[in-house]
């Protein structure tokens, strides 16, 4: 009896808590409201399976718990009920994959549009890079890291002298505009996480990764490191300030100095 | 139907082979230390993995504490918070759980439940354990090395694992841990032969594979699993060994260390992951599918009612270790890979999900309409239930590839996988302890103490993981030493954090409750006779109790049913023994 009760009470417990304690997600800001969406849709289904099973159990403990003269129903199997329930699963399950295999599919598809932006992670600081009035970044390589050129971008590539950098400071982002992070790193994994954009990818030395995504409202927000790499790991912080259109290319134009080829200039 | 002989008995097959010679024991040494008896051995598997557990629950202690209430103990700094975090994942999933469900269960239960005499290679069951506490000993050794152990979170990536940012990278702790996880393998190796091989082999006449019961169906099917996944393991051991020590590149790419240029390039820090995760999904299953088989037989026996779908439920574990090889990269989505292999892995990853949704229904099913005696295994095996439910639905967010990217690397993930591979199992580890400790020692283990650490540990642990979802839906990632100021987090939140961390500390310290009782019990419990729980399964059978080496006194039992006869109409009791030929003729708990 008190253990059907108790089970009622995790039930009643969980909900509540699910509706009424003050921590959810922080507001979104990106076009991925379409994630937020199906953990919505996942949250339903897999909240009624789980109400509906304890429930289920707390019934029994209550309806078949062992009294004087109770016979256990003896019944090895039905076909018919056990046929019932997995395809009843089988549906429930196809409708959380497929909304999310069609987000996916948006997720890794990056609009023609796209402004590449540059992020590169290292023990343990972000740096960025963006590309001048050319739209293009140019190429680079971890081994020509050095004092003066810490993103080890090509010296030879005409497409780097016009890349504005920017080490340990803010990313700015125009609002409205798709973006492609282009995702680096110099030593270890990193990963670059915004809460705010719902958008998540590792940085993995040696390789190119990518993520992209649209910030739908300015604002400021924090980058965070989530893929543990070494004692620096939670001290790994960025800002990524989102702004208007035109404050932004004002802001852009405002980095002339800070171009890769006045850096780090070829002749050297 | 299911082959349930009520009236009719198949024949019985003679006998193929004469009854084995066992070695016997001619000193306390070969008896007790260097023992050959897969009984001793499951004991000693236990006892090792049961402290190893406790070790490992301190440091949750320890990391808690620091989560719970930043900056106010002093000895917790970064370096010890990751060391600490990464011993205590490492010590769960390989040296408590495994080593727990297989080495102890299987080896306690294996022989026992199939009618054997013993395992079918007990030199090599001897060596497996002893091969087994020698990991554990160089794994603990590393506390004392210099620089400690690693602590480069139990994914041990690369590069970072082997770097100096991270603690032990450069000193002895990951070379420790490497060495021991393959001092391990090579001795589960040995005993995972031993337990697929005697299912296999030694099962007693009549035992057909569709009688057994589904304990050992679950660690015969993780054993087979264990041993085709933990190569993988051992050979990213290697690799990242040849990496620390001989400066190879497997896994490094040209990269910088701090400014300085390393002397590396053309190596895949994603070819580590992709091998650890071979190991690593199915190892979820290893330690899955054992409390699998257990629960359902702790179910059946305590609602006194057979259990319900039993083909489909070894389908069903069948199922779910084939496709627990082919789901491992769902580990990895944000993890730069190929992004399109995301569509393949969800895809199998939910697929996953409907054997799994049989089995719960299946146990659930199998208390409708039972005779539920709400003793303390049966207790644990609901909570096993609900916290398994639990933890499984979470798994459809973190599975299904684009949900998974808001939450991946958060404390979501934490709370999910805790609840389901480390709270369910464990729950389902001490109802089983709950269970056979009377046919272990002879003895019940009191029941109050045992209520007592059933509430504690069973609400407290899901006050402790429950909440826990919301501060990773939140955004707060795993494995930050401290959460620091995050502007999306509000204040309450590190309320919540300090919450969790008091329960935990109560949770562990109810632990120390179980430890007690399974001493004083030793001596003080109730007697408990051959077969207390009234059960079917052989080990219950035994001619005498604690069953001494050999198991069976003269002759080896013969199977005529499966392991589910309970509750059968016309019985004059409500379980009929596997080894009972006819319905009729019961009186009573079978051999005294």
């Amino acid at each position: 009896m008190a253990v059907a009760l108790i089970l009622v009470l995790i039930v009643v417990g969980s909900v509540a808590f699910h509706l009424l304690s003050p921590w959810w997600w922080t507001p979104i800001a990106s076009n991925w409201a379409y994630i937020d969406s199906t953990i919505v849709i996942t949250f339903w289904i897999t909240g009624a399976v789980f109400v509906a099973v304890v429930l289920f159990m707390a019934y029994c403990v209550y309806r078949f718990r062992h009294q004087p003269g109770r016979q256990a129903h003896y019944e090895p199997e039905s076909k018919r009920l056990e046929l019932w329930l997995t395809l009843v699963t089988g549906i429930g399950v196809a409708a959380m994959l497929t909304p999310g295999l069609f987000v996916w599919r948006q997720f890794i598809t990056v609009p023609q549009d796209a402004t590449d932006v540059e992020i590169l992670g290292q023990q343990w600081q972000w740096s960025f890079r963006l590309p001048g009035p050319d739209g293009k970044l140019g190429t680079s390589d971890i081994r020509l890291v050095s004092p003066d050129n810490p993103l080890g971008i090509s010296r030879e590539d005409p497409n780097s002298q016009d890349d504005v950098i920017i080490e340990g400071g803010e990313l700015r982002l125009p609002v409205g505009r798709p973006i492609k992070a282009l995702l680096r790193s110099a030593d270890v994994i990193h990963d670059f996480y915004i809460p705010e954009m719902r958008a998540k990818m590792d940085l993995v030395p040696g390789q190119i990764s990518y993520i992209w995504f649209t910030p739908t409202r300015t604002g400021t927000f924090e980058i965070l490191c989530a893929e543990l790499c070494g004692i620096g790991h939670p001290q790994m912080r960025g800002t990524v300030i989102v702004q208007e259109q035109k404050d932004y290319q004002a802001w852009l134009q405002a980095q002339a100095s800070r171009t890769f080829a006045r850096l780090t200039p070829a002749a050297q | 139907m299911v082959d349930v002989p009520l009236g009719h008995v198949g024949p019985i097959p003679g006998a193929d082979i004469e009854d084995v010679e066992l070695y016997h024991p001619h000193s306390w040494i070969t008896k007790y230390v260097f023992a050959q008896d897969a009984k001793v051995i499951a004991i000693q598997y236990s006892l090792t993995a049961l402290s190893v557990g406790l070790i490992a629950l301190v440091l949750s202690w320890l990391m808690r504490l620091q989560l719970g209430f930043p900056g106010v103990f002093s000895f917790i700094d970064a370096n010890a918070y990751y060391q600490f975090i990464t011993m205590h994942g490492m010590m769960m999933v390989v040296y408590v759980l495994t080593a727990l469900f297989l080495g102890g269960f299987g080896n306690y239960l294996i022989p026992l439940m199939v009618g054997a005499r013993d395992m079918v290679f007990p030199y090599v069951n001897m060596l497996s354990f002893w091969v087994y506490c020698l990991a554990v000993l160089i794994l603990v050794a590393s506390f004392f090395a210099p620089g400690g152990p690693t602590g480069a979170g139990w994914t041990l990536y690369p590069p970072q694992a082997i770097l100096s940012g991270t603690p032990g990278g450069q000193d002895w702790g990951i070379i420790l841990m490497l060495v021991s996880l393959m001092i391990f393998i090579i001795g589960f190796t040995m005993g995972g032969l031993n337990y697929v091989v005697t299912v296999l082999q030694a099962r007693a006449r009549g035992m057909t594979l569709m009688r057994m019961p589904l304990t050992v169906w679950g660690i015969f099917t993780a054993s087979f699993m264990a041993l085709l996944a933990f190569p993988a393991l051992f050979v990213g051991c290697v690799m990242m060994m040849f990496d620390r020590i001989f400066g190879t590149s497997f896994f490094l790419p040209a990269i910088v260390e701090m400014g300085q240029p390393l002397e590396r390039s053309g190596g895949s820090p994603l070819l580590f992951q992709h091998l650890f995760w071979f190991f690593g999904h199915p190892e979820v299953y290893i330690v899955a599918l054992p409390a699998f088989g257990i629960v359902s037989d702790l179910i059946s026996t305590h609602a006194r009612r057979n259990i319900f779908g039993y083909r489909m439920m070894v389908w069903a574990l069948l199922a779910i270790g084939a496709l627990s090889f082919v789901v491992w990269a769902h580990h990895m989505y944000v993890s730069g890979m190929n992004p399109y292999f995301g569509f393949f892995f969800a895809t199998t990853t939910l697929i996953i999900a409907i054997p799994t949704a049989i089995k719960v229904y299946n146990w659930i099913l199998t208390l409708w309409r039972g005779n539920i005696h709400l003793t303390v295994p049966m207790l644990f095996a609901l909570a096993f239930i609900v916290t398994f439910v639990n933890g499984g639905l979470t798994g459809l967010f973190l599975g299904n590839v684009v949900v998974d990217v808001p939450l991946s690397d958060t404390m979501f993930v934490v709370a999910h996988f805790h609840m389901v591979m480390g709270v369910a199992p464990i729950l389902v580890i001490f109802g089983a302890i709950y269970h056979w400790y009377p046919k272990v020692t002879g003895r019940m283990l009191n029941d109050t103490l045992g209520k007592l650490h059933f509430w504690v540990t069973f609400l407290g642990a899901y006050a402790i993981f429950f909440p826990m979802h919301y501060l990773g839906l939140m955004g707060v990632p795993r494995r930050y030493y401290e959460m620091g100021e995050m502007s999306f987090v509000p204040p309450s939140a590190h309320t919540l954090n300090a919450f969790i961390t008091i329960v935990a500390l109560i949770v562990g310290a109810t632990q120390l409750v179980f430890v007690f009782n399974l001493f004083w019990s030793l001596r003080h419990g109730k007697v408990a006779g051959g077969n207390p729980w009234r059960a079917t399964t052989l080990e219950w059978q035994t001619p005498e109790t604690p069953p001494p080496h050999g198991n069976w006194g003269k002759e080896p039992p013969v199977v005529y049913r499966w392991a589910y006869d309970y509750s059968v109409p016309g019985a004059m009791e409500d379980f009929l023994p596997q080894n009972q030929p006819s319905a009729q003729t019961v009186s009573g708990g079978a051999h005294g």
